[in-house]
């Protein structure tokens, strides 16, 4: 006669507090990593590399020991440093019929400030003693005002935001098609405002 | 409302299920699971990064060379002092060796991604610009020019 037994289950009863143990676990060990910054990169180690540059076509900005910062001599708010580096990029001083005139140029054509965006140059200096938070800050400050002309250039031309254009560039699901075409389209509005910031080395003194 | 008191004092309401308690644990264990990232350097200075608004993303990271530099932490270190000192693979180094250690990070990295690294310098708020000069023209000698001032995402004037 043959036995009829149903088979053993196995009690899942516990398997909620091993997942919770799990979960502990990998609570406890979890960094979200929030790795963001300001990419920028340094001139190679050359030395004798020096080039003139015009004085209209230098914005310099300068940082102090006590974290005041100055563009073009003047002290300035920091709040307005991005408008002044828009203005001064954005210009477009040179006359309507020399070569390089900026036609997408929107600023005051002075003919003290830049030429045109190509040769507009930013160069940002800190003292030794300058904290590093104003440092960033500045930067950013620059960073920005180069991005927000991008951005109208590329919203006049594309109708879509340069970081828009950015992001799907880096997007990992968009197609192979796709990405020439944002590849050219980044290389166009940078090449409208190529971004040339110097960054000089410090003098101790 | 008779009836509703009748219903009240029903002894028997039947218990909540908890079967489905450990499908909902695993799908938060799996949520963490996939956005763990092991620790592998343990902090030995302060690390408060300033913020910034035009950040970009440093998501691949094989190819980030990680470079600390704070006032040491007075758990681990009561004797070095408040000036600010720079951490690289978990131990304090000297800004000159620092290209050192840079070039030996990188002949670490797989050929093809040696041309696209990037230094990522996580520097403290309270750190001053004269030591991040150092660091930056080490890197230079070096030929590591791309360099990532990393920081938290939120407005820049708060750094001021």
């Amino acid at each position: 006669m043959k036995n009829h037994r149903n088979p053993q289950e196995v009690n899942a009863g516990s398997m909620a507090d091993i997942a919770f143990l799990l979960l502990i676990f990998f609570l406890v060990t979890t960094t979200i990593e929030n790795d963001a910054g300001l990419n920028r990169s340094m001139p190679p180690n050359i030395t004798d590399n020096s080039v003139d540059i015009k004085e209209r076509n230098l914005f310099e900005i300068s940082i102090n020991d006590a974290d005041l910062i100055m563009a073009e001599g003047d002290i300035i708010d920091p709040k307005n440093l991005r408008e002044k580096v828009i203005t001064f990029i954005d210009n477009g001083g040179l006359p309507l019929e020399a070569e390089g005139y900026c036609n997408y140029c929107k600023g005051n054509r002075f003919a003290d400030s830049s030429e045109n965006p190509d040769k507009a140059i930013i160069s940002i200096k800190a003292q030794r003693n300058s904290s590093y938070p104003v440092y960033v800050a500045v930067q950013n400050e620059v960073i920005a005002a180069y991005n927000d002309l991008r951005d109208r250039e590329s919203l006049k031309l594309y109708n879509t935001p340069y970081k828009t254009i950015y992001s799907d560039y880096y997007d990992e699901e968009i197609s192979e098609d796709k990405k020439k075409v944002l590849k050219e389209r980044l290389e166009i509005i940078r090449a409208l405002y190529p971004q040339k910031i110097l960054e000089p080395e410090t003098v101790n003194n | 409302m008779i009836k509703f008191n009748k219903y009240r004092s029903s002894k028997n309401l039947p218990p909540v299920s908890t079967a489905s308690l450990p499908d909902i644990v695993f799908i938060l264990l799996f949520f963490f699971m996939t956005v763990t990232v092991m620790k592998n350097q343990n902090l030995l200075v302060e690390n408060t990064l300033p913020t910034a608004t035009e950040t970009e993303k440093l998501n691949k990271k094989d190819r980030v060379i990680e470079i600390f530099v704070g006032k040491p932490t007075n758990s681990s270190n009561a004797n070095l002092g408040d000036e600010p000192r720079i951490q690289m693979d978990n131990k304090f180094i000297t800004v000159d060796e620092v290209g050192d250690y840079a070039l030996q990070a990188l002949s670490s990295m797989p050929q093809h991604l040696r041309s696209v690294a990037t230094v990522s310098i996580k520097a403290d708020v309270g750190v001053k610009m004269g030591i991040i000069e150092d660091l930056k023209s080490e890197l230079r000698m070096v030929n590591l020019l791309k360099i990532n001032y990393t920081t938290y995402e939120g407005a820049a004037v708060n750094n001021l």
